[in-house]
C-alpha cells in the first residue's frame, strides 16, 4: 500500500503539515474557519517532534499487523481491505487503549469529543494534505512492498504468523 | 439436532471473535460454530459500565457490525451453555441435550465473578458486574427500588468501573477495598492516589484496608447496610461485589485438560489435549514481563491470543509473543495508562518524573522496561510500551522516558528512523524474517 514516509534530514520543523492536516479534517476545509470558528475544534493527526537539530513528523504507519486494531475494546478500529487503518468515530469511546498499543505514538486524543483522532491518509484525496503541503518535501507518499517486518509492519508483532 | 463442525469455539467475546477472524483469514469454508451462554452477539464487555450509566445501547456496544456472523459463514448458538466436553470423542454436550462434534476446539470461556463468603449475601440488592445482563439487572433494580447509596466491594478495574457508572446515575457510592490502595494490581501508590483523588472529587467515598463482613437487610429481605471488619456500618440499598474474576475453567478441568490457575497453554495457545486450544481470561498464557505463564485478564490479550489460536487451528502456524497486563483508565476525566509491573521488586529500578498535570514512571530490570505508568499526559505512552515489548535496552536514555516532553525524538535515531523512514530499495523484499526483528540493542 501507499504510505507516508518521512525524511527527517530535510524536515524544517515548520509544522505546516499539522496545519494542513487540521484543515483537511475540518468540516469547512477552510484554514481560517477551521482554526477560528469550528467547534469541535479539528485535531491534527500528525505531530511534529522537534529536538534540535532534529525534527520530523509522525503519523499512523498503517501497520501490516496493527496492534491498535488488535487491542481496540469496541471494534472501532479496523484495518480496511486497502490497508488503511481507520477509526469509526461512532464506535470509539475514547478508552485510549490503542494509544498504549501504538509504537510511534501517532494516535491523538480528541478530548473535546472524547474520541481518538488518527491519520486516514486523507481518503478521497490523491495525496494526503500533509504531503501535498510539505514545503521541503520531507514527506513522501509512495508505494513500498508490504513486508511482515521493517517499517510499516508494526512494532514487534502481536503474533508471529509463520507462512506454512 | 446434533451437529458436526470443523471448528468449534466456546465463548463469543474477545477471544472467540479473534479466533474466528483468524480462522476465516486462512480457511473461508471450513464449518465454524460459536457457542455462548449469553444471548447476545459479541459485545464490548468493558462497555457495560457505559450501558449502566445510560450512555449507550446494546447496538452501540456490538463488537462487530450487524451481519458479521452471516458474512463470515459462522453458525451461532447463543443462549446455549456447554455442559460437558468429551475430548476423546471430540463432542461438546449442550444443556439443551444437543451434541456438537468438532475437529478443533477453542475454549474462550472467560472468567466468572468471585463471590466471597459474606454473611447475608442472599439479600435482595446484591449484584456482580461482569455481563450485560448484570448491568441490565442492576438498571432494573435501580428503577424499581428506592436506592440512593451503594457499596462496591472491591477497588479493582471492575469495581471502579461500576462505581463510575453509579455516580453518573446520581447515586452515592462507597468503594471498600481490602488492600491499602485502589487499583493496586496496575497502579503504584502515586498513581493510585491520583485516581483516588479523581474519584473522591466526584463524590466517591473510598475505604481502603477494610473488608465487608456482613450485608444487613430489612427483615431478611432487601439490603439495608454493610458491616465492615472494624464493625463500622455503611448504610446502602445496593451492594456490588467486584473483588475479581476467576477463570471459568470447570469445563476444561472436567474433561481432563491441564488447568493450573487457568487453562495451561503453550505459545501456540494449545492446551495439554491435541486439537484443543484456549485463550483469554480463562487461559494462563505467556507473560513477557514475568517470563512465565500468567493470567492477564484483559481484552487485548484475549483477542490476540484468540488470533494465534485461530491461525493454528486453521493450519497456519503462529506463536503468541506474550502479553502482559496493560490497561487504560479514564475515570472522571483522569487518563492513566499502565503496563507490566507497577512497582520495582527484586533488584528492579524505578524512575519517575512528575510535573504539572503529569506523572510518568518506568520500572527497569537489567536495563529493560518491565513496567510503566503514564498519567495525565499519555499520548506518547505507546512508544515506551513498544520498548518494553521488544525488550530494548534503555539504560543510556532512561531518564528521557519519564520527562514531560518525551517523544520518539528522545530516543536514538536507530530506534525511530526505521519506524518512519522509507525502507531502502531492495531491503524491503529481503526483510521477510520470521522472528520479530531486534531492531535495536543499546550500545552499552
Ligand atoms: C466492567 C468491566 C470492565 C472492564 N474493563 C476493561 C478494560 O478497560 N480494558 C481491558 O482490557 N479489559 C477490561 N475488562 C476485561 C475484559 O472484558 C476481559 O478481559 C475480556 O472480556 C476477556 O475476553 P474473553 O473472550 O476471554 O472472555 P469473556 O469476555 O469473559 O467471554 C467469555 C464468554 O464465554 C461464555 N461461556 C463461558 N462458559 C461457557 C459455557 N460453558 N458454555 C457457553 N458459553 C460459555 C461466557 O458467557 C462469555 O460470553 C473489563 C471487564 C469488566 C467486567
Amino acid at each position: 500500500m501507499k504510505r507516508v514516509y518521512i525524511n527527517p534530514d530535510v524536515c524544517l520543523g515548520c509544522g505546516l503539515c499539522e496545519v494542513f492536516c487540521k484543515v483537511s479534517h475540518s468540516r469547512s476545509r477552510d484554514l481560517v474557519k477551521a482554526f477560528k470558528k469550528e467547534t469541535p475544534r479539528p485535531v491534527a493527526r500528525i505531530r511534529v517532534e522537534r529536538r534540535a537539530p532534529v525534527s520530523f513528523a509522525v503519523q499512523c504507519r498503517h501497520c501490516a499487523e496493527p496492534l491498535c486494531v488488535y487491542s481496540c475494546l469496541t471494534g472501532a478500529l479496523r484495518k480496511e481491505p486497502n490497508g488503511v487503518v481507520t477509526v469509526d468515530a461512532e464506535r470509539c469511546i475514547g478508552c485510549w487503549t490503542c494509544i498504549l498499543a501504538c509504537h510511534v505514538g501517532a494516535i491523538r486524543q480528541d478530548k473535546e469529543q472524547g474520541k481518538i483522532a488518527k491519520c486516514d491518509l486523507c481518503q478521497g484525496l490523491d495525496m494526503p494534505a500533509c504531503v501535498a503541503n510539505c514545503p521541503n518535501e520531507s514527506l513522501a507518499f509512495v508505494e513500498v512492498q508490504e513486508s511482515v517486518s521493517g517499517n510499516g509492519s508494526g512494532d514487534g508483532l502481536a503474533l508471529t504468523v509463520r507462512e506454512a | 439436532m446434533d451437529k458436526s463442525v470443523k471448528y468449534l469455539i466456546i465463548g463469543n467475546s474477545a477471544g472467540g471473535i479473534g479466533a474466528a477472524e483468524a480462522i476465516r483469514q486462512v480457511d473461508s469454508q471450513g464449518s465454524l460454530a460459536i457457542v455462548s451462554d449469553e444471548p447476545y452477539p459479541a459485545y464490548s464487555r468493558p462497555m457495560i459500565s457505559d450501558y449502566l450509566a445510560g450512555k449507550c445501547t446494546l447496538e452501540k456496544m456490538l463488537f462487530r457490525p450487524a451481519g458479521f456472523y452471516e458474512s463470515n459463514n459462522i453458525i451461532t448458538l447463543f443462549d446455549s451453555p456447554v455442559q460437558r466436553l468429551d475430548v476423546s470423542g471430540r463432542i461438546a454436550q449442550l444443556r439443551s441435550g444437543e451434541q456438537i462434534s468438532w475437529e478443533k476446539l477453542l475454549l474462550a470461556t472467560g472468567g466468572s465473578p468471585i463471590v466471597p463468603r459474606i454473611k447475608g449475601k442472599r439479600s435482595k440488592g446484591i449484584f456482580t458486574f461482569t455481563t450485560l445482563d448484570d448491568a441490565r439487572k442492576i438498571d432494573q433494580y435501580l428503577k424499581n427500588n428506592q436506592v440512593s447509596e451503594v457499596v462496591v466491594i472491591g477497588g479493582g478495574l471492575i469495581g471502579v468501573s461500576a462505581a463510575e457508572a453509579l455516580v453518573k446515575r446520581g447515586l452515592k457510592v462507597t468503594i471498600v477495598e481490602m488492600k491499602d490502595r485502589i487499583l493496586n494490581v496496575m497502579l503504584d501508590s502515586e498513581a493510585s492516589a491520583l485516581e483516588a483523588g479523581a474519584l473522591t472529587r466526584a463524590g466517591v467515598n473510598i475505604r481502603t484496608g477494610r473488608t465487608v463482613e456482613e450485608v444487613n437487610s430489612y427483615a431478611g429481605e432487601t439490603v439495608a447496610s454493610v458491616t465492615l471488619d472494624n464493625s463500622g456500618v455503611i448504610p446502602c440499598e445496593m451492594v456490588i461485589v467486584a473483588i475479581g474474576v476467576r477463570p471459568r475453567a470447570e469445563l476444561a478441568a472436567g474433561a481432563g485438560i491441564q488447568v493450573d490457575r487457568g487453562i495451561v497453554v503453550d505459545r501456540r495457545m494449545a492446551t495439554s489435549i491435541p486439537e484443543v486450544y484456549a485463550c483469554g481470561d480463562v487461559a494462563e498464557a505467556y507473560d513477557f514481563v514475568y517470563r512465565q505463564r500468567r493470567l492477564t485478564p484483559i481484552w487485548p490479550n484475549a483477542y490476540q491470543g484468540g488470533m494465534v489460536a485461530g491461525a493454528n487451528m486453521a493450519g497456519k502456524p503462529a506463536e503468541y509473543q506474550g502479553g502482559t497486563a496493560m490497561n487504560s483508565l479514564k475515570y472522571f476525566g483522569l487518563d492513566i495508562l499502565s503496563a507490566g509491573m507497577p512497582d520495582a521488586v527484586d533488584g528492579c529500578e524505578a524512575i519517575s518524573g512528575a510535573g504539572d498535570g503529569y506523572y510518568h514512571k518506568v520500572v527497569l530490570r537489567d536495563g529493560v522496561v518491565v513496567g510503566m505508568i503514564f498519567a495525565g499526559n499519555i499520548e506518547k505512552a505507546g512508544i515506551v510500551y513498544s520498548l518494553m515489548r521488544k525488550g530494548v535496552r534503555v539504560e543510556r536514555f532512561k531518564q528521557a522516558l519519564v520527562a514531560a516532553d518525551f517523544g520518539l525524538a528522545s530516543l536514538p535515531g536507530e530506534i525511530w528512523r526505521p519506524r518512519l523512514e522509507r525502507p531502502a530499495v531492495g531491503v524491503v523484499s529481503a526483510v521477510t524474517a520470521v522472528e520479530a526483528p531486534e531492531e535495536f540493542e543499546g550500545a552499552d
